[in-house]
């Protein structure tokens, strides 16, 4: 089972400049999860933040007792073993071919022989679809093999919590959706914590059980994936739609003249741009056939159901809805 | 609508930035003045930071030999060719000084502790810090910015284990016996030139050289060389390590590393020697 990831208050700022502050939330242990927020606002950072590359100046992020920021090399790097991270682009070792790069961390942390390396190596990078790249260097694949390239070699130690940064930047929409499921079936086979930062919506729609946001040097909300899909905060419901409209500019924030004239312009027209019809939550997606049932997500579902009275009445009726098929005895 | 989202109530967005811009000018300005030396320090904490990964296992073998097999290469062929004219230009020059003084037997044991002692380490300190420190600065550089580094920190390896500390050790061991080559080389070459050009007794040449040289300059030309490589090691991976903005910061590193080596490898020089003068009494004084 995953660990559960809980993050205190935390504050970072590169010298003059705020990129957010007191964030806290908690990565329930074996979901799966979304970090939101245009381009920017810092998701990054905050991944890296997570696993300890960057150390915050406030705020503690809680992973088995250790903490990320405050606490000793020596611990951070033994807890760091149980981490998988997906890095943008990859960030393969230039000068070693993908076999040994997915190789890299079984022969730095485990005494395997070398036959029984090259059968997991062998059996990662089939999962990633790469089968027959094995012997090339990274510079000579494109940038989606590489970045699979990346997520085989997050996933060669069976990690118990997997970041993953814009796994679908560079990827075509085909792509993107098999990586989705790939993932879904991912935590469904070893129960990891996973939290993908994206500003996908087609990922944020169908794979988290759990999303949030960032915008403007805070954490919009982070919660149950209902509650943001049918959230009508203006930041939440402006960025889902993918709207122009609202308070998300080109540069960050819009200020208050732009978005004055904005709703007046919205008024005269009759205000049929920003009402947009009520967003429907699409179903979460499955793990494949054959997969064993997501342990998460019946975790989740306990969790859910026990909060279920501090949650906004939209989310509400969403999250019972997404359960009554299932209540019916399909997936026990 | 509202203009901002909203914000966690207690917590105004515009009274916090306010408060550290107001606070900013009273933190920045030291932070200007002291930057060299905290570049000095962050030098110090590498250096001695690769010192206790030394003995940390598993040490890095096969990095090890292929650093070494690496620096190796790209400095034998130099040195040796460098430390013949090196060599020669001492033999003469000491030659005809000692001509004009009427100190002729003497031109070997001078011309030979002049190459051991100082010529010699300073060839291997220029090309150790030129040929492989600045490979090793633009190698990690590079892997630096291409997120390679973080990349091995979050797979719970240090890249101080992995990849700086083989380089440091390479670049020591490297040091240590091209600083043999070269003396040996550079002393031929003294030799043939002051024999051969000069019209000198070979006789008087080793009579002279066993009569002032002793083993301690051996020792010392030895360890000058063993610190020269320790510290064009840790500068090169300390610039490599800490590039600033992209290709062209990796080739400012490189650059930087190189000047920074230089400048200290001629100051410990010259500390070193003067110890060295100071608590090792010439032989035959």
């Amino acid at each position: 089972m995953g660990i559960e990831v809980v993050v205190e208050g935390l504050t970072k700022s590169f010298g003059k400049q705020n990129i957010w502050q007191d964030v806290s939330l908690t990565l329930p242990a074996g979901e799966v999860s979304v970090m939101l927020g245009p381009s920017g606002t810092g998701k990054t950072v905050f991944l890296k933040s997570i696993i300890g590359l960057l150390k915050p100046e406030q705020g503690r992020v809680l992973i088995n007792g250790v903490d990320m920021v405050n606490s000793s090399e020596r611990d951070i790097m033994e807890t760091r073993k149980l981490f998988g991270l997906m890095f943008q682009d990859g960030a393969l070792f230039g000068s070693m071919s993908l076999f040994d790069n997915i190789a890299f961390p079984l022969r730095e942390h485990t005494r395997k022989k070398e036959s029984e390396i090259r059968r997991i190596v062998m059996e990662r990078i089939d999962i990633v679809g790469l089968l027959g790249a094995e012997g090339k260097l990274p510079g000579e694949i494109s940038g989606g093999m590489r970045k699979r390239a990346g997520l085989a070699r997050a996933l060669v130690l069976d990690p118990q919590i997997i970041l993953c940064d814009e796994p679908d930047s560079g990827l075509d929409p085909v792509r993107t959706a098999y990586l989705s499921q790939l993932l879904i079936d991912l935590n469904a086979q070893i129960d990891a914590t996973m939290l993908i930062v994206t500003h996908n919506l087609d990922i944020a729609a169908t794979v988290p059980d759990n999303m949030g946001m960032l915008f403007c040097r805070n954490l919009v909300t982070f919660g149950p994936r209902e509650v943001l899909l049918t959230s009508d905060t203006p930041v939440v419901s402006q960025f889902l739609a993918g709207r122009r409209e609202g308070p998300i500019g080109m540069s960050e924030e819009k200020d208050a003249a732009t978005l004055a004239a904005e709703q007046q312009r919205n008024d005269s027209f009759g205000n049929t741009a920003t009402i947009a019809a009520p967003r429907t939550v699409v179903p979460q997606l499955e793990p494949s056939p054959g997969m064993p049932v997501r342990q998460g997500a019946l975790r989740r579902r306990e969790r859910v159901m026990a909060m279920m009275g501090q949650l906004p009445e939209a989310a509400r009726t969403a999250i019972l809805n997404s359960y009554a098929p299932a209540a019916g005895g399909a997936r026990a | 609508m509202p203009v901002r989202p909203p914000e966690p109530p207690g917590k105004p967005l515009p009274v916090l930035s306010r408060a550290s811009e107001s606070k900013a000018p009273v933190q920045r300005r030291p932070s200007r003045l002291l930057a060299p030396l905290r570049e000095t320090g962050k030098l110090f904490a590498l250096g001695i930071a690769v010192g206790r990964a030394i003995f940390r296992r598993p040490f890095q073998l096969r990095e090890f030999i292929e650093q070494f097999w690496f620096v190796a290469s790209v400095t034998i062929l130099p040195a040796a060719l460098v430390s013949i004219p090196f060599g020669a230009v001492i033999a003469l020059q000491v030659g005809s000084l000692t001509q004009q003084l009427g100190a002729q037997s003497f031109t070997g044991g001078a011309s030979v502790l002049a190459v051991i002692q100082q010529a010699s380490p300073i060839i291997v300190a220029l090309l150790i810090s030129g040929a492989a420190g600045s490979a090793i600065c633009a190698d990690l550089g590079s892997r630096k910015i291409r997120e390679e580094l973080d990349a091995m920190e979050v797979m719970g390896v240090s890249p101080i284990q992995r990849l700086v500390v083989p380089r440091v050790l390479a670049t020591m061991l490297v040091a240590v016996l091209l600083n043999g080559l070269i003396s040996v080389v550079g002393t031929l070459g003294g030799y043939f030139f002051n024999v051969i050009m000069q019209d000198g007794t070979p006789g008087a040449y080793l009579a002279s050289f066993s009569a002032l040289a002793q083993l301690p300059d051996l020792y010392v030309s030895e360890f000058k060389a063993l610190i020269f490589g320790f510290i064009a090691g840790i500068v090169a991976a300390h610039r490599g390590l800490n590039p600033r903005g992209g290709p062209k910061g990796v080739g400012d590193a490189v650059n930087q590393s190189v000047v920074i080596t230089f400048m200290l490898l001629f100051f410990v020089n010259m500390v070193l020697t003067a110890i060295y003068l100071q608590i090792v009494p010439a032989k035959g004084g």
